[in-house]
């Protein structure tokens, strides 16, 4: 059955608990949550997390600088290019290198189709947590088409291993810029029949809206960044705080709501969806010339010393920590994932609330649970 | 009666808004043009992949059955787990002097994670990635693969 | 074999051409009755007719269910820009068999602590539930099993019947949380009959009886959901939404849903038995699509506009046991729609719906349709 139900317990408050098992079509990856419930009436939940842990932070510490990358790709997956990238960010600042322009606008462009297309899978699988399963064939039919676009510039869909210090792997291939162009299209005549299915529908808003709200204060406490954040007016973008690659020769806005609750925090996804369309507009057509990549040496060395860096990914702020002593493996490596600090905020969120809404507040939170793990 | 008025209204936005979700879906159901599916083993001769998918590692060899892998082993430096062996042998040239040259390439296909370091810093561009992605089979023996040919040798000109 | 040499005995008599016998099945059947009633003493003729019609409808039942499960994979499908069962045979007509077939295999689990006369009962109340009701619905002119005078309140009456079914599986599988379901489910079902039962009243009124078959005589110049324009049209939308939440679907299959929790009444049911239940519930389906034919759109009538005119008899010339089957399937396919493009509700919005939205507007709309029956305001 799709939960594993056991009764663990009861006592004379007529409550009980029960287990949102590790395999469950909404968790979206292994998580298991104990709820214990009155009635309908969620009280507590707790997450029990390590189902998927690989030890990447170790395995990290006997890995050279360019064999880290493709460990991160794993990490969040959908937002694999974005981990690749917060470590050859660190590694280069590190070095204190000059990066090309080519490098950084290819770097900003597929940071962006990630972003889209992670929060196409979102849109995708929210629908179908909430019963609505024909959005979850829309979101990743047009998915497909960011993938496809990855696929033929880097080899890999999801699990890309594209960025290594000093640039990227391969040059753009020549289709690159018809094919984004012809994505952007599809797409901006896709998206108002995503609104029609799923924003507008009354069923929808009686499931989401005044769900699960999150204050202001509860949100900087927690440290929720990313869409889930910035729903509640947590001005939190990296993107536009401390700028990395091309992001600071482009305009665009950052997504903010007051409410924060769960369909705010849908919202937010939706129009940074439009946000990401908007930057790769501004950058498709002139993509500088030069090199792909900067020439390193074969064998890199940080100079001892700490160094971090963050990114902003489809679910918040990724930070990597590098502790390095000199030698051709860093010391330790620790990710500040975004995952990890969202779900802390869940069993405050929950309480009062139907079991029915955990599923809801659970999916707008869009957890990966790899990332939760390492 | 303000109160019917928005309890009215909410009825009525409520269905409008169920009304155009049902026009969205029934109007994919309409079109059997919008059929995304691939009916693949069937499709095989029409397949395209894309010329950088990541199927596996392969040595091209050319049609004198050559080769460009002199034996160096920075690939297997280089491979973060362990997925590549490479196993050199020292031969005799006919100039009297000894040669270090490739006996075999030892790639296991099962243990790679397609992170395309070896491709990348080869020196002489010995590897490659192929397209071919049907690689499921039963014995996980036949997954570690020797990627140099029998009888292939290296090609000459590329260095040492 | 002897029903046979009645109908050749017929057909060989007059010089009435055979396709004649779909656009009026009344000779066929009468003419069966009278082969019968000469071959064998009358008690006999009618346990013979009961048991031709019983297997008939068992026949019906099982083809009609088995195309709907695969109607409803293929709709599905093509609203998911996909395929849908596309290998066991010829575009996958026969993968509800291959699936019937797995589940005959299945082992039938006896639970320890169940109460085993009530667990193996309760599946042989939805379906026998449903075979009443089939019973009572014009297929035909003609093809018409029960023409009671209280058509529509015995059919009312029966399907309510079903609720007992699910608790009695609910209750007899000794689980909290089939129980839960269970308790959810009827709930849900005792609920909506209420809207289900008003707005089939809000049609009595404007045919003025509820013999189904007066009722569709009635659409002879006209459907009543033209006739009886704005309570008819509202009657219509209500029943189409308190009906389908009446047969768990749709949007309101929270009890059984895939992503919530308790998993519904028939989780501890496996084999067969679950596949009765399954079944029951597409046929449920299509006793709600039926009747909202018959009583809305004219049943097997065809489209006629005001009396006897060129464009009705155009419309005539289809037979009417194609134009009952094609409501009924169109109506079938809206359900299926509603299903596949919704989210689902939760269970207090799901009640909230029925008892502060549903039925005051039920209640409101059968005072208009009742004034304008009594001011002649309807076509």
């Amino acid at each position: 059955m799709e939960e594993k139900v056991k009764d663990i317990g009861t006592d004379e408050q007529q409550e009980y608990i029960i287990n949102i098992g590790p395999q469950h079509p909404s968790t979206h990856g292994v998580m298991r949550l104990v709820v214990s419930l009155k009635g309908e009436t969620v009280k507590n939940v707790e997450p029990h997390l390590g189902y998927i842990h690989r030890g990447i932070e170790k395995m990290c510490e006997s890995l050279t600088y360019p064999q880290i990358i493709h460990l991160t790709d794993r990490m969040d997956y959908l937002a694999a290019h974005m981990n690749n990238e917060v470590v050859c960010l660190a590694v280069e600042k590190a070095l204190e290198i000059e990066i090309p322009d080519r490098v950084k606008v290819i770097r900003t462009l597929m940071s962006e189709l990630t972003r889209i297309q992670s929060h196409e899978l979102f849109w995708a699988s929210y629908g179908m947590d909430l019963g609505g399963q024909t959005c979850y064939f829309y979101g990743l039919r047009d998915r497909e088409m960011v993938l496809d676009i990855f696929e033929e510039t880097t080899g890999g869909r999801m699990i890309v291993s594209y960025n290594c210090p000093g640039g990227v792997m391969y040059d753009l291939h020549p289709n690159f810029q018809k094919r984004v162009k012809e994505f952007l299209k599809h797409f901006r005549k896709v998206l108002p029949e995503y609104d029609d299915i799923l924003t507008n529908n009354v069923i929808f808003h009686e499931r989401t809206v005044g769900i699960g709200p999150l204050s202001l204060k509860d949100a900087i406490s927690y440290g929720i960044t990313g869409p889930s954040g910035r729903a509640s007016g947590f001005s939190c973008d990296v993107r536009k705080h401390e700028p990395y690659s091309a992001y600071d020769r482009v305009n665009f806005n950052e997504v903010l709501y007051t409410e924060g609750d769960a369909f705010h925090r849908y919202l937010a996804r939706v129009e940074e969806m439009r946000e990401s369309m908007n930057i790769i507009d501004q950058l498709i057509d002139n993509i500088p010339e030069g090199p792909y990549a900067v020439k390193m040496k074969p064998v890199i060395k940080l100079p001892e010393g700490e160094y971090y860096q963050r990114v902003e990914t489809p679910r918040g702020e990724l930070g990597v920590f590098i502790i390095s002593d000199g030698n051709k493996t860093p010391y330790r490596v620790h990710f500040r994932t975004p995952n990890f600090a969202n779900l802390s905020v869940l069993n405050h969120l929950v309480k009062g609330f139907k079991i029915a809404d955990l599923i809801s507040i659970f999916g707008s939170f869009d957890y990966v649970i790899p990332d939760i793990d390492r | 009666m303000r109160s019917i008025i928005n309890y009215l209204k909410d009825i009525f936005l409520g269905v409008r808004s169920l009304l155009k979700g049902m026009k969205v879906t029934s109007k994919y159901f309409w079109s059997p043009s919008s059929i995304v599916t691939e009916k693949y083993p069937e499709n095989r001769k029409t397949l395209v992949m894309l010329e950088r998918s990541k199927g596996e590692v392969i040595m091209p060899h050319n049609d004198k059955n050559e080769h460009h892998c002199n034996g160096c082993g920075i690939c297997q430096i280089n491979c973060p787990n362990g997925s590549i062996e490479v196993i050199s042998k020292i031969i005799d040239t006919e100039d009297g002097k000894k040669k270090k040259i490739i006996d075999r390439h030892i790639y296991n296909l099962g243990q790679c994670t397609f992170c395309g370091l070896c491709v990348k810093t080869c020196p002489s561009n010995a590897l490659a990635f192929s397209t071919k992605f049907e690689h499921a089979v039963f014995n996980k023996a036949l997954l570690i693969k020797v990627l140099n040919k029998p009888g292939s040798q290296l090609m000459k000109g590329v260095e040492q | 074999m002897l029903t046979s040499f009645g109908i050749i005995n017929y057909l060989s008599a007059q010089s009435v051409p055979w396709w004649k016998v779909f656009y009026d099945f009344t000779s066929l059947t009468k003419n069966i009755d009278a082969g019968l009633h000469n071959a064998m003493s009358p008690f006999w003729t009618i346990m013979t007719e009961m048991v031709i019609i019983g297997v008939l409808f068992l026949l019906f039942y099982a083809v009609v269910g088995l195309f709907l499960v695969y109607a409803e994979r293929k709709v599905c499908a093509f609203i998911q820009n996909r395929l849908g069962p596309n290998r066991v045979g010829p575009f996958g007509i026969f993968q509800t068999v291959a699936d019937l077939i797995k589940l005959l295999f299945k082992e039938l689990i006896p639970i320890k602590n169940a109460d085993h006369f009530l667990f193996n009962l309760a599946p042989y109340f939805v379906i026998i539930v449903n075979f009443m009701v089939l019973a009572a619905i014009p297929y035909a002119l003609g093809l018409h099993a029960i023409d009671l005078n209280i058509g529509i309140f015995y059919v009312i009456a029966v399907s309510s019947m079903s609720v007992i079914g699910v608790l009695l599986a609910g209750w007899s599988s000794n689980s909290k949380y089939s129980l839960l379901g269970a308790m959810r489910s009827g709930a849900q079902i005792v609920s909506y009959e209420l809207s289900v039962g008003l707005a089939l009243a809000t049609v009595v009124i404007l045919a003025g009886s509820m013999q189904l078959s007066v009722i569709i005589e009635a659409q002879r110049t006209g459907w009543f959901i033209f006739k009886g324009h704005i309570p008819a049209v509202i009657a219509f939308v209500i029943y189409i939404i308190a009906g389908t939440a009446e047969t768990n679907r749709g949007p309101f299959d929270l009890a059984e849903a895939e992503s919530e929790l308790t998993a519904g009444y028939h989780t501890e049911y496996s084999g067969i038995k679950f596949a009765f239940f399954y079944l029951a519930e597409f046929i449920n389906m299509f006793i709600v699509a039926s009747i909202a034919a018959t009583v809305f759109f004219g049943g097997w009538m065809p489209l006629h506009f005001g009396a006897d005119n060129g464009f009705n008899r155009i419309m005539d010339f289809i037979p009417p046991v194609i134009w009952f089957f094609a409501k009924t399937f169109f109506l079938i396919w809206v359900i299926m729609l509603f299903k596949w493009t919704f989210p689902r509700l939760r269970i207090d919005q799901l009640l909230t719906l029925e008892w502060k939205y549903l039925l005051p507007i039920n209640i409101v709309n059968l005072l208009i349709m009742a004034f304008i029956v009594l001011m002649g305001w309807h076509f």
